[in-house]
């Protein structure tokens, strides 16, 4: 019998949740209505957390959790993420959520707009700024992309708490050995056409996301601003996986967590023309670690798909095989249990998709 | 000095589910002494009309005795004893 999985869809206006028990989905919401959700995650290190970053036109961003698989929210009577007095600084938006290594099972992380990483120590309820990143000499020379200029993407090393990688647009990869006082930029081989003085800077990159297996932590799979990489000495050098792909422009990039060579990615066909070739929806899987892809489409919309997968909105599960999702900026989430070979239509007509997580419950 | 404070009814979870506080403030006190008055009392409140800058939020207005506060002083808006200040939403987006 397949096992109890709950997805989490944060979308342009709210949150849904859909639960999977036997083969049906059963899908519920709006939760949080009227909200930006950009970021989710479902913490599943003690009993389940679900946590969202939510962000109100009206009354700004915040961050609420849910004890009981999203049937009440809580927050704080405080901001849960604020940036210190003395930075004269706002917080824009929460990019993401994700808890920290199994040893430190009250740590979580948040990446913000503007770029910063945010600490907490109480399960995701209350966090600090890390210095180190917000006082780094670097700072004032990232610069904001179309999305704005956040830390998207946080990668805590599973063996080594004091270990993590931070992806920001723009800005590029840095890393920390140190648990935060000191980081150093990541981005070895990572090109940045669009500085044609020097493209292949120390930092500046356009990173889009990247994704890290927790069975094989220094292997980590990268979609940049045109270029897909993959690191395997744990960011120290990235090599280009993008031959064989249709475009290597897209947003997301997600791996199985069970199989670190097969890695997931939808390509989008270039800078100025955000479309998925063709107007087909295939998301394109690599078995060998980005070595060679293969489209995969059975059961998605092969034409007229206008449509694209943000950085947040492809995601597996943790069961075996690992379940794979993805939604699209036209309210439609997509569910495959067969590792990405057949496709599932699992909700329709939401608003638009912008963060995805899924895990057994 | 007193004033009144009427809630918008999306905001009322932050405070008990009240339409209405009445606040004591000091003789002389603006706009923004009554939000950090409130930061101190309802902080789920105030950072919802507020950034951590202490920033109005752009889609949130504050009639002072009817008159938005960005009409006169903004956040520095004198208030009187016995004025009223409205909380009301921005109309806006899709």
């Amino acid at each position: 019998m397949s096992p109890s999985v709950l997805l989490v869809i944060g979308t342009r206006k709210g949150l849904w949740l859909a639960r999977r028990n036997g083969g049906r989905w059963e899908l519920t919401g709006p939760w949080l209505p009227m909200t930006e959700v950009y970021s989710v995650a479902v913490d599943t290190r003690g009993e389940p957390r679900v946590l969202a970053g939510t962000e109100s036109p009206h009354f700004g961003p915040t961050l609420v959790t849910s004890d009981d698989l999203g049937k009440s929210w809580q927050e704080p009577e405080h901001a849960p993420v604020a940036f210190p007095a003395d930075t004269e600084t706002s917080l824009r938006r929460v990019w993401q959520i994700v808890p920290g290594s199994p040893e430190e099972p009250g740590v979580v992380y948040a990446g913000t707009e503007p770029s910063a990483l945010f600490r907490s120590e109480d399960g995701g309820s209350n966090y600090e700024l890390v210095r180190g990143l917000w006082d780094h000499p670097h700072r004032t020379e990232w610069f904001p992309g179309f999305g704005g200029q956040a830390v998207h993407t946080v990668l805590p090393d599973p063996r080594y708490p004091n270990r993590i990688l931070v992806g920001m647009s723009t800005g590029g990869v840095y890393r920390t050995t140190d648990g935060g006082a000191e980081w150093n930029p990541a981005n070895h081989g990572i090109r940045a056409y669009f500085m044609p003085e020097n493209e292949y800077p120390e930092f500046g990159q356009c990173v889009h996301r990247m994704a890290r297996n927790t069975a094989a932590p220094d292997r980590i799979y990268l979609q940049n601003h045109h270029g897909v990489y993959r690191s395997d000495d744990g960011a120290d050098t990235w090599d280009s996986i993008a031959e064989g792909l249709p475009a290597d422009f897209g947003f997301p990039v997600a791996v199985d967590p069970a199989d670190p060579d097969t890695v997931y990615t939808f390509p989008l066909v270039a800078d100025q023309h955000r479309f998925p070739p063709e107007g087909d929806c295939r998301i394109y899987r690599s078995r060998d670690g980005g070595d060679s892809w293969e489209g995969l489409g059975d059961g998605l919309p092969r034409e007229g798909f206008w449509s694209a997968v943000m950085r947040d909105a492809l995601c597996l599960d943790d069961a075996d095989p690992a379940g794979v999702y993805f939604g699209s900026r036209s309210g439609e989430v997509y569910a495959s249990s067969d590792r990405g070979e057949s496709w599932t239509r699992i909700a329709q007509h939401l608003p638009d998709v912008l963060s995805l997580r899924a895990a057994v419950v | 000095m007193r004033i009144t404070l009427v809630i918008p009814q999306m905001l009322r979870s932050t405070v008990g589910g009240a339409g209405t506080l009445r606040l004591s403030l000091d003789e002389e006190a603006t706009l923004r002494q009554l939000l950090d008055e409130l930061a101190v009392t309802h902080p789920a409140l105030e950072r919802r009309l507020r950034d951590e800058t202490r920033t109005l939020r752009r889609y949130v207005n504050f009639y002072v005795d009817g008159t938005e506060c960005r009409a006169l002083d903004g956040a520095a808006t004198a208030l009187g004893d016995g004025v009223e200040v409205r909380i009301v939403p921005s109309v806006a987006g899709g």
